[in-house]
């Protein structure tokens, strides 16, 4: 990361004749005024580079302190004694509940994310789409620690009547065996992720289906297709990869999502094949439930689990990312 | 006489038979009776069971119903408008739930005395106390973390959209994106870490530092947008005029989108407001009061919640004081909301759409 921030900072200066063309006067640098001004203004994008830059290296600083004292394998290990004289901690477990809870969110919620979209773009009357989107803004702007209260106080007790009833049809599965535990578990906690994740995934998933080609959706129904085909023939083709980097951006809330995932959660240092059952934990968890009690020590072993995190989000953030980029240029190209 | 009307349709050789208006309403009431005789003759008593059969027999009838009279292509597309209603009402089921539990447990505690005290002689488990200290350790917090990331985070966005091209400008404008998505637990470790480097213990400012760094991005993108929508026109008149660049952008370009520069700043600041996880690691919380953000733990509302959910073991008055603070926020992160909105809506740029 370090190459790629370097880099831009020697580049810009023999570039701006082609923009100067579109921009009024880019090479207006001349001035004290604008001197100054240009220099605010480059020096604050550099400062976000720096930030960037200096995460990444400071996290990997004091995760090689932590994974230097580690005497166990810092990728495969099933506990987390940062305390014992030969500290011995590792990712295992973390790695599986951060994923799992996540895949859990996701199925949740892109199915239903997607069908709000379609719901406020071609569905609801005209006079409640406003609302619709209304209260999914209102979804997008709770704080997530009112949403871990919300779902360790309420959402925990209602969960036990679905929980019996998947143990009931689905328990042979082993996936859905319960054993009558408070369902702080890993399903629950997924659903909570999902009832987050929701909001930025419809919106993203609204604009792009909104831009959906008017002629084409006319024309289809000129042709006598039912509004269902419409939307599978016409607007879903469309929107697919704006809707595919709208989940991995709900991906990336859901992978750092801390402190909802902290309040549900009853954590251990197992890997349960059941998603019912208590136990489990994820990286954002693990951090904010060990970080009081830890040495210091502890606290860099700590950040080196942040760092994995940080990581993962990175490349499903850029992913996302670069997907939304190469959509808005092939479609900029039919426009 | 719906029958009738329903009769008389088939006249018409371009449509086929259609189904009356009301007979979606009419199969939803059949399917819930039937459920309901179901639920009692079954004798199950979760009321989630009778809803889940009235839905899925809700479904079966539209789709049994439709398939018959208007064929299956008509019944498919029955299917996917019932899906797509069901999809938004599972929606707004935990968020009114969410509301409604917030504001009738909140309102439990929630007085002046609750505001204007703190937990300094109060134990976590007995009743009193409030969130005093908490709201003075946030209000300091987000204003400083607002005072450093707002300013860097407009002078980025008026370099892309004024200044930028080239790769300095891409590459600042990809890691804006992917710092949107940094998750906030890593952005309180990496102040964290540099706080482990000086030995340094928890304190206020530390917080607004990690803060900071998430609202950043945030105000980079809605400056951004509503820099772009800046009429040209109006920089080229300025330029024309000879007036120096940098006094066109502070004295036409900003005032022309200042309000929905001010919209972003105010939606990334509801959105720190209610961060919990970095304050965290790096206030660390402090039932006295503290108005010092440079030295000494402080609390904040997010954190305080927490930690009358976590440390309380289950005690009914700690829960009381965490919905009642859980309300206070929600409430000060929606009129930040509504105001930003407002003036969103008030200071529209006039570009003629």
């Amino acid at each position: 990361m370090d190459i790629s921030t370097k880099n831009p900072e020697e580049a810009p200066p023999p570039t701006p004749e082609p923009a100067a063309a579109q921009k009024p006067a880019a090479r207006g640098a001349t001035r004290p005024g604008d001197r100054i001004f240009l220099g605010l203004s480059r020096g604050s994008g550099i400062l976000l580079l720096v930030i960037m830059a200096a995460i990444a290296v400071f996290l990997t600083y004091r995760a090689s302190l932590a994974i230097s004292k580690d005497h166990a394998n810092f990728l495969t290990t099933f506990e987390w004694n940062t305390g014992l004289v030969p500290p011995k901690f590792g990712i295992a477990v973390l790695a599986f509940g951060t994923v799992v809870s996540s895949i859990i969110a996701m199925v949740i919620a892109v199915p239903i994310a997607v069908a709000i979209a379609l719901f406020t773009t071609h569905y609801a009357p005209r006079k409640l789409r406003g609302p619709v989107s209304y209260v999914i803004d209102l979804l997008a702007a709770v704080p997530s620690i009112v949403y871990g209260l919300w779902g360790a106080l309420i959402l925990v007790p209602h969960m036990v009547g679905l929980f019996g009833w998947l143990n009931d049809y689905f328990g042979w599965t082993g996936i859905f065996s319960w054993d009558q535990g408070a369902p702080r578990s890993m399903l629950t906690v997924g659903v909570l992720l999902a009832i987050m994740i929701l909001p930025i995934i419809t919106n993203v998933s609204r604009e792009v289906f909104r831009q959906a080609p008017q002629m084409i959706e006319e024309a289809a129904l000129a042709l006598g297709a039912t509004r269902w085909e419409v939307i599978r023939m016409a607007v879903i083709p469309f929107g697919r990869s704006g809707v595919i980097s709208a989940s991995m951006l709900g991906l990336g809330r859901a992978l750092g999502e801390t402190m909802a995932v902290a309040t549900v959660l009853s954590p251990d240092f197992i890997i349960h094949a059941s998603l019912l059952n208590p136990g489990g934990g994820t990286f954002a968890q693990n951090i904010a439930s060990k970080f009081s009690e830890a040495t210091p020590d502890g606290r860099d072993a700590l950040i080196a689990s942040g760092l994995v995190l940080f990581v993962i989000t990175l490349l499903v953030n850029g992913a996302a990312r670069l997907i939304i980029a190469r959509r808005a240029e092939y479609s900029g190209a039919n426009a | 006489m719906s029958n009738a009307v329903a009769a008389e349709k088939p006249a018409s050789t371009l449509q086929g038979a259609t189904l009356p208006t009301w007979s979606p309403y009419a199969i939803a009431g059949g399917s819930i009776v039937l459920a309901v005789l179901i639920g009692l003759v079954g004798s199950l008593d979760s009321k989630v069971q009778w809803g889940l059969i009235a839905a899925i027999l809700f479904v079966i009838g539209t789709y049994v119903v439709a398939a018959r009279i208007e064929g299956t292509r008509q019944a498919k597309d029955r299917i996917a408008t019932s899906l797509v209603w069901v999809a938004f009402l599972l929606a707004v089921v935990p968020l009114v739930s969410l509301l409604w539990t917030t504001i009738s447990r909140g309102v439990k505690v929630l007085d002046v005395y609750f505001l204007t005290h703190s937990m300094g002689v109060v134990g976590d488990t007995e009743p009193g106390g409030g969130i005093y200290h908490a709201i003075i350790g946030s209000l300091e917090q987000v204003g400083l973390a607002t005072v450093i990331g707002a300013p860097i985070g407009v002078l980025t966005a008026i370099y892309l959209v004024e200044y930028g091209s080239g790769a300095l400008s891409k590459a600042v404008t990809f890691f804006v994106d992917v710092m949107t998505g940094i998750p906030s637990i890593v952005a309180g470790l990496f102040i964290l870490s540099l706080m482990l480097m000086w030995d340094m213990q928890p304190f206020g400012f530390a917080g607004s530092c990690a803060l900071a760094i998430l609202m950043m991005p945030v105000v980079v993108r809605s400056t951004e947008e509503m820099l772009k929508l800046v009429p040209n026109e109006l920089r080229e008149a300025s330029l024309a005029l000879g007036i120096p660049k940098w006094r066109t952008i502070l004295k036409v370009v900003l005032p022309t989108a200042i309000g929905g520069i001010t919209t972003g700043i105010m939606l990334s600041v509801a959105r720190i407001a209610g961060e919990t996880a970095p304050v965290l690691l790096l206030v660390f919380g402090n039932p006295f009061i503290n108005n010092d953000p440079f030295h000494g733990a402080q609390a904040s509302l997010p954190l305080y919640i927490y930690q009358q959910f976590a440390q309380s073991a289950g005690s009914g008055a700690a829960y009381d004081r965490a919905w009642a603070a859980s309300l206070t926020l929600i409430a000060f992160v929606m009129i930040l909301n509504l105001v930003a909105r407002g003036i969103a809506r008030w200071k529209a740029p006039k570009t003629g759409r």
